[in-house]
């Protein structure tokens, strides 16, 4: 199976990674049917680069995400992290690996413990990678990360309920950073936040990706901000990936038929613009029993027969452009 | 003016909390006339939701209480009103939808019941009738099969359907003023366009004025005619949508129309975000003066002093700044 190269050294190469979920039903919970959550996604990562993933709710940009840091193992597939197969590693080189990848999570309300004082969420890392041999370091090191996010050093001693949604967001980016590493995966980071706040983080995520080199995969569903901030982007549609191009030409020039929808889909903050909205027909198919062929078909515009029965492959339209459409690119 | 369906004057809702008063709508003018749509716009806990709750009286007294103010329907003050009349404005005259339709839909009864029961409400009919017309209403917001669907359970609906399903319900009583607090926020982008459509759809066929309550400028944009922005517990702008977006007046207005990144501008990620610098001010205390001052770049002096007025800069356009 063909799949995406660019020319810059890769990070990150995933490898027709899936995952399936069990579906248990009756009264003795037997496994009744499977959920493809991903099925069968390949893209790669440069160094330094922001690899934006996007799609609607249940496309399997999340479990894709997680699947990389092995948060869930996936079900199948590979995914190369510089020269090495995560989906195989175990014990030191997985724990290893946990410091060069981190993950910035949506809900900066449920992802810190409200029993710790932000000092000691930060610090956890930092005990448990020994990257701090004495309490004093332990604390310059924290001191150090609440800047560099733009918090207050006294910040350490209060607990999370006592910062707003932004602050938090802040705090959930340095306990990521504390272990310095080099892939961060960023899911839905800034969805919860006002916009006058989100645009804060995005201009933070920007500035210490510039500073520390850092290289994102960043998940989200509002396509204004993952062009913002992406060099490339990825549109998954039903655990699939059906486009992958460098951000201003997938914006530019959508080639599938689902990319070109959502986009028109956006709505634009300017009365005076007025756009050909493409309206697709119903709800996104059921993935536990998804159309054949391709999983766009039933809902595509332009669908022929034979789209029902062949899947279509990854395929690269034009330099750095890849589309799954039999008849677009 | 003489079309005016709701008037809100100075409307002060309160909060009586442990800490103290929370002001989170304090003196808001809003009007709303026959066949408009009106965007009210804010981050959280500006007042916009509190402010479209008033205007149903959905909200809890106490906690909550009108300290002041007048909310004139078609000329009507209802604030004294008792249960009974505003059974009556919320049963035929004032409709509202929320952001999250399976809070707002009861899981144990079928959507064509919860549908049917607000027709019987309003009109005298048998059983099968009024489940009838819910069937009917339920086929008028798109719904495929609805003969069928009117004795699935909510849960059998997805989000975009269950808030067509909300859409239905509001909509079986034709009201003359549809409230939508939040109506796409909880949808994906596809949806949230299919719901905005029927939306505008709904408010062509039955000619009914709507209030949108968003913090999504591209919906306000997209959907509205005149846009009210608020910040803090106070109107800081109101304005035709092309003034409030092409010139915008207020400090806060105009950050955030710039801090959206527009995926129909090629600036791409060269262009940093223009953001607004802090955090909204808490409405325990909040501070003398313009609430927005703390965070305004051309702040001055005076801004702690006083609190501005709205003040008319171009016909139908009022902005609450000193500049």
């Amino acid at each position: 199976m063909n799949a995406p190269v660019t020319p810059t050294e890769d990070l990150l190469r995933v490898r027709d990674l899936r995952k399936r979920f069990a579906v248990k039903g009756g009264i003795f919970s037997r496994i009744v049917d499977q959920v493809h959550a991903v099925d069968g996604v390949s893209f790669e990562i440069g160094k330094g680069e922001t690899l934006g993933l996007v799609g609607e709710s249940g496309c399997g940009k999340s479990t894709t995400g997680r699947c990389i840091l092995r948060l869930i193992e996936p079900s199948s597939g590979e995914v190369w992290f510089q020269g090495n197969d995560v989906t195989r590693m175990d014990g030191d080189a997985l724990r290893s690996l946990r410091r060069d990848m981190q993950i910035i999570f949506q809900d900066p309300y449920a992802s810190l413990n409200p029993r710790l004082k932000v000092g000691a969420i930060i610090g956890e890392a930092l005990t448990i990678h020994k990257l701090a041999p004495t309490q004093k370091a332990m604390e310059d090191r924290v001191v150090q990360l609440l800047e560099t996010v733009g918090l207050q050093p006294d910040h350490m001693h209060r607990f999370p309920h006592e910062f707003s949604g932004g602050q938090r967001q802040r705090i959930g980016i340095a306990r990521a950073l504390a272990v310095e590493p080099k892939l961060i995966v960023c899911d839905e980071p800034v969805s919860a936040l006002d916009v006058s706040i989100q645009a804060q983080v995005i201009n933070l995520l920007e500035d210490l990706q510039e500073e520390f080199g850092l290289t994102y995969l960043f998940i989200a569903h509002d396509l204004s901000v993952v062009e913002h901030i992406s060099t490339r982007v990825a549109v998954m549609y039903l655990g699939r990936v059906v486009e992958i191009a460098p951000s201003r030409e997938l914006y530019d020039n959508p080639l599938h038929p689902y990319t070109e929808a959502l986009l028109s889909a956006v709505p634009i903050p300017d009365p005076t613009v007025k756009r050909k909205r493409i309206m697709l027909q119903g709800d996104v198919p059921n993935p536990i029993r998804p159309p054949s062929g391709c999983h766009f078909h039933t809902r595509c515009p332009i669908a022929k027969p034979d789209c029902a029965q062949r899947v279509p492959e990854l395929r690269e339209s034009k330099p750095g452009h890849w589309v799954s459409c039999h008849y677009r690119g | 003016m003489q079309d005016t369906l709701l008037d809100i004057r100075g409307l002060k809702t309160w909060f009586k909390t442990e800490d103290g008063m929370v002001r989170a709508v304090d003196g808001v003018d809003l009007r709303i006339d026959r066949g408009e749509t009106v965007g009210v716009v804010g981050e959280s806990g500006c007042g916009k939701t509190v402010t479209a709750r008033s205007v149903l009286k959905l909200i809890d007294m106490p906690p909550g209480r009108f300290e002041a103010g007048q909310i004139l329907w078609q000329g009507r003050d209802i604030i004294p009103l008792d249960q009974d009349e505003m059974n009556q404005i919320r049963a035929r005259e004032i409709a509202i939808i929320f952001q999250e339709p399976m809070t707002s839909l009861n899981p144990v009864y079928t959507v064509g019941d919860q549908i049917a029961e607000v027709i019987a409400l309003h009109q005298k009919l048998s059983p099968r009738q009024a489940m009838a017309g819910a069937a009917e209403m339920l086929r008028l917001v798109n719904i495929p099969n609805p003969q069928k669907r009117v004795h699935d359970y909510p849960h059998q609906f997805s989000g975009g359907m269950r808030q067509r399903v909300m859409i239905a319900m509001a909509l079986s009583c034709q009201p003359k003023l549809l409230i939508a607090d939040e109506p796409t926020t909880a949808l994906d982008v596809t949806i949230q366009a299919q719901i905005l459509e029927l939306m505008q759809e709904m408010k062509d066929k039955f000619g009914m004025s709507i209030m949108l309550i968003t913090h999504a400028m591209g919906v306000v944009a997209e959907t509205c005619q005149r846009v009210t922005v608020m910040y803090a517990g106070k109107v800081v702008e109101e304005a035709p949508v092309e003034a409030l977006f092409g010139d915008p007046r207020h400090p806060y207005t105009q950050g955030l129309i710039r801090s959206i990144p527009r995926i129909d501008r090629a600036v791409s990620r060269q262009a940093r975000l223009e953001s607004i610098q802090g955090t909204v001010p808490s409405l325990l205390n909040p501070p003398a003066g313009c609430r927005f001052a703390a965070r305004c770049k051309h702040a001055m002096d005076i801004c702690t002093q006083g609190i501005p007025p709205l003040k008319e800069v171009a016909p139908g356009h009022r902005v609450a700044c000193v500049l």
